[in-house]
């Protein structure tokens, strides 16, 4: 059986330079007792500078989504492309955010943050203004010498993104970076992540659970449906970059989409 | 414990409602220090009392339990000649734990890196533990001869496999997603090694390194005890011969303060090392109820 996925090429990408571009994707893991296909017929292209929105109800693959893009697996048929180059291997000129911190634990804020540029072997003196930036940015001025076990969910988040922002990656990859946190904390560091992603210029693919968190930062909202994984529709969000929360959330176009999402991931299933 | 040090703060971290606590003072810790101390100090003095019960009212005679006064008198009287001894020992038993924890260290990282050496070298690992010590130890002194040889080679023997346990449980308790997330940045092997994998293992390190060190103990006296002319493990032989049982108690307090001075050794260097350790955090301690 083979079920042809809805097209999910961006009309805009063509005109700008395609930052991720996956071409009938599929994975399969083979497990002792029975082969399991997380992801099948896959085929998206985000544009430079883009933010896009996954979400589906668990299990449907959108975290080996981001790992394919990253090179941390690959996929059993298909392309996956980043920045033009098919990707063979883990990739570099990308930033990833994890659902945990994965912050070093003996590593204060700041030299978490650094351990992305002692990596990449980076020139110190930039290293330690742009962490100061990103601390500056995101909001941890006054915390940059405590270590992680003395921050709070969302600081380590946002030490955790930083870290991502180091190298100034062309892409940004997300895997439920806010999930573990509570709703106010969540809330406010949407609002950050869309003011961050306006000041980088950064490509983002977010892999979310909350339909309004997707609706709200996204370009288009990447909509998926249960194991195996595959696109079920892509939807524009029609709003200016710049959104300012409660006004956003008010609008009759975004209750229009977020309600349409959650119609597609069935009655209730993953809405928050 | 409400009342622990002064209280500071940044401006900033206070108005995020982060109150940091301020190093408790000299006062505050010698309290500290006594709070927690003197239970098994009451303990240790509790025994003695009982010992000195048992020899002062002749439950037992002399000959079979000395008094404690006898045993320290003579301690005093031979301090040169225990002193000896107990360096020797001290010796064998340092040696030994640094050859098991070089061994231990090593091979736990090539079992890391490799699973064709883990499954090579594990059960060969597993025969030297559970082949006793005691048994083999004969045979190292055929070898080896009477001098400090033999006793380094079963106390590195019944030293290193916690080390080894140890320390392949911590490489392997690395979070698989640093590790992703190292491979993103484009680190070496190396790089991950040193600055995620190595320091994250050190905690379980640590808590093999303290049961290591006490069996290093063990090992040099097991040594001593099948073949020597010094050390505490020839000491003890030799009074049991004479049945002079106050220099038999004087070898075995002695000996057994070997063991918990290394012990606390190590301990205060895991302090030292580890102070982000979840175990070595001081609210972690005082929030048990």
């Amino acid at each position: 059986m083979r079920i042809m996925s809805e097209s999910a090429t961006d009309p805009d990408a063509t005109e700008r330079e395609t930052a991720v571009s996956l071409d009938g994707v599929a994975v399969r893991f083979r497990s002792r007792k029975r082969d399991v296909t997380a992801l099948r017929e896959v085929s998206l292209d985000v544009a430079m500078g883009e933010f896009v929105a996954i979400v589906g109800p668990s299990g449907c693959g959108k975290s080996t989504l981001l790992k394919l893009v990253a090179g941390l697996l690959k996929p059993s048929s298909g392309d996956v492309r980043l920045r033009g180059d098919k990707v063979a291997g883990p990739r570099h000129d990308i930033g990833y955010v994890f659902q945990r911190a994965a912050l070093l634990e003996w590593r204060s804020a700041r030299k978490n943050i650094l351990l992305q540029a002692e990596m990449r072997k980076m020139p110190s003196a930039q290293a330690r203004k742009r962490t100061a930036e990103l601390i500056e940015m995101t909001g941890l001025t006054g915390f940059e010498d405590a270590l992680p076990h003395e921050l709070s969910g969302g600081m380590q988040q946002r030490v955790a993104l930083c870290r991502a922002l180091l190298h100034e990656p062309p892409v940004l990859l997300m895997d439920e970076p806010f999930g573990a946190l509570d709703a106010l904390t969540r809330e406010q560091l949407n609002v950050e992540m869309n003011r961050i992603w306006r000041e980088t210029g950064t490509t983002v693919l977010l892999v979310t659970h909350s339909i309004a968190e997707a609706a709200y930062l996204a370009d288009r909202v990447v909509v998926m449906t249960d194991r195996p994984g595959t696109i079920n529709e892509v939807i524009d969000i029609d709003l200016p970059a710049e959104r300012d929360y409660a006004a956003t959330m008010a609008r009759p176009e975004f209750a229009r989409v977020t309600n349409h999402v959650r119609g597609l991931l069935g009655a209730g299933a993953s809405a928050d | 414990m409400v009342s622990q040090g002064t209280t500071t703060a940044t401006p900033q971290a206070d108005a995020a409602g982060v109150v940091e606590r301020g190093r408790p003072g000299a006062g505050e810790r010698i309290r500290d220090g006594l709070e927690r101390s003197w239970r098994p100090v009451a303990l240790l003095l509790a025994c003695f009392a009982a010992w000195w019960a048992v020899s002062a009212f002749k439950l037992v005679e002399a000959y079979l339990v000395p008094s404690p006064g006898a045993t320290l008198k003579l301690m005093g009287d031979k301090w040169g000649y225990i002193w000896h001894h107990t360096w020797v020992t001290t010796y064998e038993t340092l040696i030994g734990f640094a050859l098991a924890v070089l061994i231990g260290v090593l091979a736990a990282v090539l079992m890391v890196y490799s699973a064709t050496v883990e499954r090579t070298l594990y059960p060969i690992l597993l025969f030297a533990q559970v082949i006793p010590k005691i048994a083999i130890a004969p045979l190292f002194v055929v070898w080896l001869g009477f001098g400090i040889g033999p006793k380094i080679v079963v106390a590195v023997l019944i030293a290193f496999f916690p080390v080894v346990i140890s320390m392949v449980a911590g490489l392997k308790s690395v979070d698989p997603e640093m590790l992703q997330l190292s491979a993103t940045m484009g680190a070496s092997p190396l790089a991950t090694f040193a600055k995620i994998r190595m320091p994250a293992s050190l905690p379980h390190l640590f808590s093999g390194l303290k049961v290591a060190v006490t069996l290093a103990v063990t090992g040099a006296v097991v040594g001593e005890f099948v073949g020597a002319n010094e050390g505490l493990g020839y000491v003890i032989l030799q009074a049991n011969g004479n049945l002079d049982t106050p220099m038999l108690f004087a070898g075995l307090l002695v000996m057994s303060a070997i063991g918990v001075v290394l012990f606390v050794i190590v301990e205060i260097a895991e302090q030292l090392l580890l102070p982000w350790h979840a175990s070595r955090r001081g609210e972690a301690v005082t929030t048990t109820y």
